[in-house]
């Protein structure tokens, strides 16, 4: 067939940003989104703790609400020493749920929707919590890998069970927010494409019929709002949950 | 038939194959869903509290569909 087609995954291109200095160390527009989540979570939290009023305005009281929404998270999660792990989990969080924001704007590049990126992010909260857990245990650690109150025989099964999923850890975590992402974005393209196709094709009675892929689009902004939102969510609950294994054992 | 024309319609029905694990996903996220409506009709008062673990389960079941999509954009893809 001749004529327009979908090219689903030509958005996760990259291309060398700021001009021919950037393209000699290759660097490329997901580096920039990523500047850019940074910039903005380093300018509001500036703009929105100069006043360090009593009574909070527009922007501070969205950075109290996002503090308080993580730091009961650690609370809750991980236990009275969770405020110890707050900052990591902080900044995972803002710096995820900024780049899933920045990445569903129109021209704007969703660098987690690169598995580099968020298995790079991943591995670091799979080392980091391995660490933890051998700095507060020392080599007792390894006893988180034989679940307490099973008859022995059983062992020989569960321990590779265990350590199996553990070691899996970094791989869901990873895929779980690149797959997201990446979904997303795809279906976006999808429709997208879909109504060039039909005004190509059937001309008049097809700009007409596109109305519905536009509607479907539409919809998916606020799915594709809620997911982004969510999976930062889910990340960030999921590196306190891990700590919490370091931290407590079980 | 010629062999590298075959590879190409295996390619395209294996990716459509790898997509069925979806229907399990849609299962797990039906499931949770009516346990949670079903709950919340029970005790009302504790819908917050629930709803976040709703979100975890959700976004945990959601990404069981994604692991069929990715293998189906890596049979597709290389």
């Amino acid at each position: 067939m001749a004529g327009p087609s979908i090219d689903a995954l030509g958005q996760f291109r990259l291309t060398t940003g700021l001009g021919p200095l950037g393209a000699s160390v290759n660097f490329t527009n997901s580096n920039e989104a990523m500047l850019g989540a940074a910039a903005i979570i380093i300018i509001l939290f500036a703009l929105g703790l100069r006043a360090g009023a009593l009574v909070p305005g527009r922007i501070q009281a969205l950075i109290e609400i996002l503090y308080e929404f993580i730091r009961s998270m650690c609370l809750d999660t991980i236990g009275e020493e969770g405020m110890r792990y707050f900052p990591i989990v902080f900044t995972l969080f803002t710096f995820i749920l900024l780049g899933n924001l920045i990445g569903l704007f129109p021209y704007f590049f969703a660098f987690t929707s690169h598995i580099a990126v968020t298995l790079t992010l991943a591995m670091f909260v799979f080392l980091f919590t391995t660490g933890v857990g051998f700095y507060t245990h020392g080599f007792r650690y390894l006893k988180f890998f034989v679940p307490p109150g099973v008859p022995g025989w059983l062992l020989p099964l569960l321990v590779p069970i265990e350590i199996i999923s553990y070691l899996s850890r970094p791989v869901s975590l990873s895929i779980r927010l690149f797959a997201n992402m990446t979904a997303g974005h795809v279906m976006w393209e999808v429709f997208a494409g879909f109504m060039i196709l039909l005004t190509a094709s059937l001309g008049v009675f097809g700009i007409i019929a596109a109305i519905i892929p536009l509607g479907l689009n539409v919809a998916l902004v606020a799915l594709e709002l809620l997911v982004a939102g969510l999976q930062a969510y889910v990340f960030a609950i999921l590196t306190c949950l891990y700590l919490h294994d370091a931290v407590h054992m079980h | 038939m010629d062999p590298a024309q075959t590879a190409l319609l295996a390619k395209d029905i294996g990716g459509g194959l790898a997509t069925i694990g979806v229907a399990g996903a849609g299962v797990g996220i039906g499931n949770l869903f009516g346990a949670f409506v079903s709950a919340v009709g029970r005790n009302p008062a504790a819908r917050d509290t629930m709803f976040r673990d709703v979100l975890l389960g959700f976004a945990l079941t959601e990404a069981v569909a994604l692991y069929a999509l990715v293998i189906a954009l890596v049979i597709l893809f290389t």
